[in-house]
């Protein structure tokens, strides 16, 4: 419990950090890029608009840097994360709120079914060592080291542009179905979600299974596996003894891979136009919507820390030393 | 970018004394013998050549639009081998171009992200106590920030005409890649910390800094290496993909470059395949020749990882079954294996075999 | 070889018992290595051994002189890439039964293990699993080798197994790290009674432990023996304990056994100059002072062991012909069918007179001893060629 109580005090500072960050780069970076996007603006938006946007950015206020400071603070707080230039008028909430469930989805059904098939697949190659499954090793870095949406740019060429099995882009089709809990409209959205899902476990599965591979090598090494194995116990539960407690250095490493993955499904989105994260996130690169931009960071930051935090939830369920009795 | 998921990879067992030290052995540097190590090697050294002589070799200017005929891109020709975009840049120099940006920006954003991971790692696990804490924390707060994201918000509020240098986009990726690097090097050099002849060399009072740069720093090497090609591979990974989102200058080449424009023009969904395969392989097989490498080091590091097992004609002449089973203990036909100076066995073995 | 079938594997434990004394595990000219081919260390080379019934035999050694190896080589438990190269492990099942596990193949090897031969390791902090419970790891073997037990079957013998090791029963929700040193290594001990075994090895059992704890494992096991009548292969560096425990002990040197006698024998009349020197190597609380001389020198490096006795550099009585013909296990002809002894050293052979300190006369016949073992129609129990 106490490791638990930690680890969340942890990302609590760690969000703080994030925050702070947030705050301080635009701030920071040479160049007065905000200032330049704001007096683009002027003719576009209202000029209780434009206000709240220097007031957000310190541009041309006579307000102290702690001030601005508590003033973002207060916003945030308020779930208030400004207005999306490029978007007006809607708010950079309700934006990031439009697509974080569609990223959510993805990633989280992706990410599960591809540590899952990478840790058993790791298992197995641990297992039968000296086989031709070790030549496996070398075709998966080629998977590790393809960028994320390069494998989304295969598979859309090959899949959906010259086989035609899979949709190209977007998350379901409007034309076709409307949203609500049928048949019509999930079946179209997981169709739409194949391609995007299958990028993401090529890309991730590689590093599940080299990683578990490894520490399975390491964990036959040791006595209790040696003891199962005089024990005469059968093979499978050998293997389950060894993996067992495999799997828990590959939590741990799940929760420092979470960030890359992420990363890479936002990427991946991109390509097939997939109205998440990902998708926004290019959007306010490319306009420089700059609340827009600070806001999705602030969301991406929050999730992964999330994640982590139940990948620590996970790891204190696995290892009952974490568990130490009064 | 697929990096990085890679779990145990890098829970290597202790470094400690027995540690072959390079250098300091007789042999000196050893070639890998590991087929793969060598495939590896082979695709980073024509990489490393790419980079030094590919904008020299390149046919074109890769911004110039060498005709205006039509707005379509034109497949591979005689005239230019990897086909134009759609404005009639040659792809071909672009690639050549690009890649000696790719390259100085993933080997910059390598060496500063590990000396940074060397610092603070070292340091954090040598000096101990409050250091320690706060480094610690610095990096776990380093590994836990989601790094693409972060970057996305640096450079993004950079001015949008802004065209950095290669070094100093290296730099600025820097910041994100040296948090893993330094974990592992705290948690090993806490371990040699801890160990005898470390403890020793402070007893006789040896200074901080010498026994960290001679006992210390020498048997981290492996490691240090193994952290500098990964993190070159993140460097690779990460400057393409902010070049893909646009974040870098359209006419700044580098791979990466190539793929924005590619995916401005939606090339994957209108099979413009010769715009968009040369670029991302180019970036897979940088990537893949790195992490090649890292196997060697890993293997040398942790000879457990070696693939195991015998080749076919080894294990037919020696009777053994071409995997070890673990629990069950392979028994070879003895007499393939007596060398001519093992000394007389008794009869009775003799006559079993 | 007689053909092995499952049932008679269970059978043959209970009878196994029925009579102390024969052999158990035979094993002739073993050899191991560790990797193959010209780079292949030979860490164990013709060693010869039997274990009978109900006996305590002592395997001493120095750090790599390849008792351990020895031990797992014989049960087939060697880790890669640790080869065997040669020999025979005959282990007689009882009813005129025997199997050469060498020859065994994995199914045979499975039903065997831990049902006649279980295995006790020097740390128990590795050797238990630490994400599984005490009652699990107790209860797994018998999953395994007694299907017809249910769970609560399983649970009452595990609870009995704890007893039987002074462990109570609320220890079988416990992890191994929620025990002291001495409880896992008791639960270890339990752990490798669990089918009633007729042979435990145990693999220095007691050297990760402090000398009180180590006390009472040691007077535990004798307990434990005494009512389960099971034989022990007890491997340690530290021959002083093999004097309270063994029956017989056979002594180690750079992959070899150099020496094997019946405890008393060797602690009072050695033959050997390793074990002459492993002898004055240990103080004892009694008696006089004496100067302590240890032996000098080190072990052989095994990867590039010296020609003729592996002993010879170190040997304070060397000859000529040590540093170039390697002596073999003889059995020793003085000694009586009683007390069967061999000895691999040139000094013992005859040609020259043994010194003084290794000519010793035999003690006598112990009154306290068990019987001598039934000297069977062969050689002496132990004899090799």
């Amino acid at each position: 419990m106490i490791l638990l109580t930690r680890r969340i005090g942890f990302y609590i500072l760690t969000a703080l950090v994030a925050i702070t960050l947030d705050f301080f780069i635009p701030r920071l970076m040479p160049g007065n890029a905000v200032a330049a996007a704001l007096a683009n603006l002027h003719s576009q938006f209202t000029p209780a608009t434009i206000r709240a946007l220097e007031l957000q950015y310190g541009v041309g206020t006579n307000q102290s840097l702690w001030a601005q400071y508590v003033h973002y603070w207060d916003g945030l707080l308020h779930g208030n994360m400004g207005i999306s230039t490029s978007h007006y008028p809607a708010t950079v909430t309700s934006v990031i709120n439009a697509g974080l469930p569609w990223t959510l989805g993805l990633v989280g059904l992706a990410t599960v079914i591809s540590f899952t098939l990478g840790t058993m697949l790791g298992i197995l190659v641990a297992w039968r060592r000296g086989t031709a499954l070790d030549n496996l090793l070398p075709a998966m870095t080629f998977f590790q080291a393809a960028p994320y949406f390069f494998i989304a740019i295969v598979l859309v060429a090959v899949f959906a542009t010259r086989l035609g099995w899979f949709p190209a882009i977007n998350a379901y089709d409007q034309t076709l179905v409307t949203p609500g809990w049928n048949w019509g409209y999930l079946s179209n959205v997981l169709d739409h979600a194949f391609l995007p899902a299958l990028t993401i476990v090529l890309a991730s599965v590689a590093g599940w299974i080299v990683g578990m591979r490894n520490v399975m090598v390491t964990t036959m090494d040791e006595d209790y596996v040696l003891v199962a194995q005089a024990k005469g116990l059968p093979k499978r539960r050998v293997v389950s003894y060894a993996a067992r407690n495999a799997i828990l250095p590959s939590v741990t490493g799940f929760s420092l891979a979470i960030g890359f993955v992420v990363s890479g499904a936002l990427l991946t989105e991109i390509v097939f136009s997939y109205p998440g994260i990902g998708y926004i996130l290019q959007q306010a690169v490319l306009e420089r919507d700059y609340p827009l931009l600070q806001g999705v960071f602030l969301i991406i930051t929050f999730t992964v820390l999330t994640a982590n935090l139940i990948a620590d939830f996970a790891y204190v369920l696995l290892d009952p030393r974490t568990r130490q009795e009064a | 970018m697929a990096i990085g998921t890679g779990v145990g990879a890098k829970e290597a067992p202790s470094v400690t004394a027995d540690t072959p030290v390079r250098g300091r052995r007789a042999g000196g540097l050893r070639i890998p013998r590991s087929r793969k190590v060598l495939i590896g090697l082979g695709m980073l050294v024509f990489f490393v050549l790419l980079g030094v002589i590919g904008p020299l070799v390149a046919p074109y200017d890769p911004t110039a639009s060498l005709s205006r005929t039509n707005g379509v891109p034109q497949p591979p020709s005689a005239a230019h081998w990897l086909g134009t975009t759609q404005t009639q840049q040659d792809l071909l120099s672009q690639l050549l171009v690009g890649g000696r940006s790719t390259m100085l920006v993933a080997i910059m954003a390598g060496l500063v992200a590990t000396a940074l991971s060397v610092i603070i790692g070292v340091t954090s696990g040598y000096v101990g106590g409050l250091v320690d804490d706060l480094l610690s924390m610095l990096i776990n707060i380093g590994l836990v920030l989601p790094a693409l994201p972060l970057l996305i918000v640096m450079t993004g509020f950079l001015p949008k005409d802004a065209n950095p240098s290669d070094l100093l986009i290296g730099l600025i990726i820097s910041v994100t890649g040296w948090a893993w690097g330094a974990r592992v090097l705290r948690v090993q050099t806490l371990s040699l910390r801890n160990q005898d002849f470390v403890q020793s060399a402070r007893i006789i009072g040896e200074r901080g800094w010498r026994i960290i740069g001679f006992e210390i720093l020498p048997r981290l090497v492996p490691i240090i290496a193994s952290s500098f090609l990964f993190t070159v591979i993140y460097g690779v990974g990460t400057y393409t993909a902010l070049a893909f989102l646009g974040l870098i200058n359209g006419t700044h080449w580098s791979w990466g470059t190539v793929l924005f424009w590619a995916q401005s023009q939606t090339a994957a969904q209108n099979g413009y395949w010769w715009w968009w395969v040369p670029p991302g392989l180019a970036v897979a097989l940088l990537g893949t020749s790195l992490a090649l490498l890292n196997f060697g080091i890993d293997e040398f590091i942790n000879p457990r990882l070696r693939a195991a097992g015998l080749s076919r004609r080894r294990a037919r002449k020696t009777g053994l079954p071409r995997r070890f089973p673990l629990g069950v203990t392979p028994v070879t036909r003895p007499r393939a294996l007596v060398p001519p100076t093992a000394p007389v066995r008794p009869a009775a073995e003799e006559a079993r075999s | 070889m007689t053909p092995v079938h499952a049932g008679t594997l269970d059978q043959s434990a209970a009878a196994g018992r029925s009579r102390p004394g024969e052999p158990l595990l035979e094993v002739t000219g073993l050899c191991a290595d560790y990797g193959i081919g010209p780079d292949a260390v030979h860490a164990v080379l013709d060693a010869d051994l039997v274990l009978h019934r109900g006996e305590v035999l002592g395997l001493a050694g120095e750090s790599g002189s390849g008792k351990s190896t020895f031990a797992y080589a014989a049960t087939r438990l060697l880790r890669a890439p640790g080869v065997i190269t040669g020999g025979e492990v005959r282990f007689h099942l009882g009813q005129g039964r025997d199997i050469d596990l060498l020859a065994a193949d994995e199914a045979q090897l499975r039903r065997l293990r831990w049902a006649h031969v279980a295995v006790v390791l020097q740390s128990a902090m590795n050797a238990l699993n630490p994400v599984f419970s005490v009652g699990d790891q107790l209860g797994d073997v018998l999953q395994a080798h007694r299907p017809d037990m249910d769970r609560a079957a399983r649970r009452d013998r595990a609870a009995q197994l704890l007893d039987m090791v002074g462990i109570t029963a609320d220890r079988l929700r416990s992890y191994p790290h929620e025990l002291s040193g001495g409880m896992r290594q008791r639960v270890m001990i339990a752990m490798a009674l669990a089918l009633e075994p007729q042979m435990v090895i145990m693999d220095e059992p007691t050297t990760a432990l402090d000398v009180v704890t180590q006390r009472e494992i040691l007077s535990e096991l004798a307990a434990l023996r005494d009512r389960l009548g099971f034989a022990v292969l007890f491997i340690t560096h530290d021959l002083s304990l093999l004097i309270e425990i063994a029956d017989s002990i056979a002594i180690m040197y750079g992959g070899r056994i150099v020496e094997r006698a019946q405890a008393t024998a060797l602690f009072r009349a050695p033959r050997h100059p390793y074990t002459l020197g492993l002898l004055g190597s240990f103080p004892s609380l009694h008696g006089p002072r004496v100067h302590m001389t240890g032996i000098a020198g080190s072990p052989p490096d095994l990867r590039d062991p010296p020609a003729g006795c592996p002993f010879h550099p170190r040997c304070r009585h060397v000859m000529e012909r040590c540093r170039t013909e390697l002596p073999p296990l003889r059995p020793d002809a003085r000694a009586g069918v009683r007390n069967p002894r061999a000895v691999a050293c040139w000094l013992q052979d005859g040609s020259v007179p043994p010194p003084a300190e290794l000519a010793r006369s035999e003690p006598g016949p112990d009154p306290v001893a068990e019987p001598a073992p039934d000297p069977g129609p062969a050689d002496p129990a132990g004899g090799a060629a």
